[in-house]
């Protein structure tokens, strides 16, 4: 046999792994992988721009993210520059370092969970204040629904965002029982917000620095008792000389 | 090919798929022969698939159809290779004796040409690959090292006397 011959038989067969590194590398199919969270095992799905997606691990995820997203799924590390972000990013609630991809949402529905995640641990805010955060006051329902299409539950945290009434109201991670699980797990406690609620309570405010908050805010929860006032709208607290704090901007 | 690129010109996320199950073989094969390293290989195929992808979504339906896909991709694999190499020597590599050959799917004899192979310089070795491994054109291995038609020629002329002489010193 000629040397060309020989040399024409030196191919061999694909190896494993590189269709898919390649799907993963291009964002033509979404990696995911499975993470401890306080309510269960959850999937993370991530592509090179970042996290796009948390549901919980159960049989049906797979189905359900294929019928939302419309993408192939393939079980992968997360890329190694941001990957060690996801535990920290689910424990405390926020997205901190990690890239998200937010692109399967609109640009208002983006702008509304960009909010959501800056609600702290431990607070919880009525969907009005989202609207409002977003310059657009009178499309709180459209807030409402950005919330609860959120694509990365846990990371965004949508379970800190409440009915104005005070009842905790739906979520979409497994139903509102995970939510008050969660609020626990971070130390608000749904039942002292509910009783609030009961007593038309909607802001606090501090009579020693004339400063009113939402109930949940840190500032007025280091307040002294004794000067904690409660009020049933901001107008109420306004007109008692009481201005708006400034870290949780009450407005509604 | 020129239905491929036909294809990817119409819709790209749908038909890059298939230029990675119909170009993978060839250009990992291809990079396995001139690195002799199932690894680098690998990660140059992937990278040279992802490159060409991102480079596709800004090209317009034209450009696509026009393009040669595979010297193309050659272009980019051989360009990735270079920086590859120059990387590696800037650092010291560690290669940890127990993974050698796990997973590694290579095929008989390939070892023997692998050190044949490694007497060609990095020119004529390109070549012969292209030339008689993957089966490429002049014209086409022209397109994607970049340098003329005639050195390529010479680079495959004196390429395989130089494995000829190499397999007469074996036996």
């Amino acid at each position: 046999m000629s040397i060309e011959t020989e040399l024409s038989t030196l191919l061999g067969k694909l190896p494993d792994g590189i269709n898919e590194g390649v799907a993963l590398g291009t964002g033509l199919a979404e990696g995911f992988d499975l993470y401890d969270s306080a309510i269960g095992q959850v999937a993370v799905t991530f592509n090179p721009e970042g996290v796009s997606s948390l549901d919980i691990a159960d049989v049906g995820f797979e189905d359900r993210f294929r019928s939302r997203f419309e993408r192939p799924l393939i079980r992968a590390e997360a890329p190694g520059s941001w990957a060690r972000h996801i535990p920290s990013a689910i424990e405390e609630g926020r997205p901190g370092k990690l890239p998200v991809d937010l692109r399967s949402v609109t640009k208002f529905q983006a702008d509304v969970l960009g909010r959501t995640a800056t609600i702290p641990r431990g607070e919880v805010r009525p969907y009005a204040w989202l609207a409002n955060e977003v310059r657009r006051p009178n499309a709180v329902r459209a807030a409402g629904s950005a919330v609860a299409n959120n694509p990365i539950p846990l990371i965004i945290p949508c379970h800190r965002v409440v009915r104005a009434d005070g009842h905790i109201g739906n979520y979409s991670l497994g139903g509102p029982d995970n939510k008050v699980d969660l609020l626990e797990h971070e130390g608000t406690r749904p039942g002292w917000l509910e009783g609030l609620a009961a007593q038309h309570v909607r802001f606090r405010g501090d009579s020693s620095t004339g400063v009113v908050c939402h109930p949940t805010c840190h500032a007025v929860r280091r307040s002294e008792k004794a000067n904690v006032v409660g009020f049933r709208s901001l107008k109420a607290a306004m007109d008692e000389g009481f201005l708006a704090c400034e870290v949780c901007r009450p407005c509604c | 090919m020129d239905n491929i690129g036909y294809a990817l010109a119409v819709d790209l996320d749908n038909a890059f798929p298939e230029v990675v199950e119909e170009m993978g073989t060839r250009l990992y094969w291809g990079l396995r022969r001139m690195s002799a390293d199932h690894q680098e290989a690998e990660d140059l195929t992937q990278e040279t698939f992802i490159r060409a992808y991102n480079a596709l979504n800004g090209y317009d339906r034209q450009r696509i159809r026009d393009m040669k896909l595979e010297s193309w991709l050659w272009t980019i694999a051989l360009n990735l290779g270079r920086n590859h190499v120059r990387d590696r020597s800037r650092r010291p590599t560690w290669v940890e004796l127990e993974d050698l050959g796990t997973e590694d799917p290579e095929i008989a004899d390939g070892h023997a040409w692998d050190r044949r192979l490694e007497c060609l310089n990095r020119h004529q070795r390109t070549a012969v690959v292209l030339r008689h491994v993957i089966g490429m054109g002049i014209a086409d291995i022209t397109e994607a090292t970049g340098r003329p038609a005639g050195t390529v020629k010479a680079d495959i002329h004196r390429g395989l006397a130089k494995l000829k002489e190499v397999m007469e010193d074996e036996t």
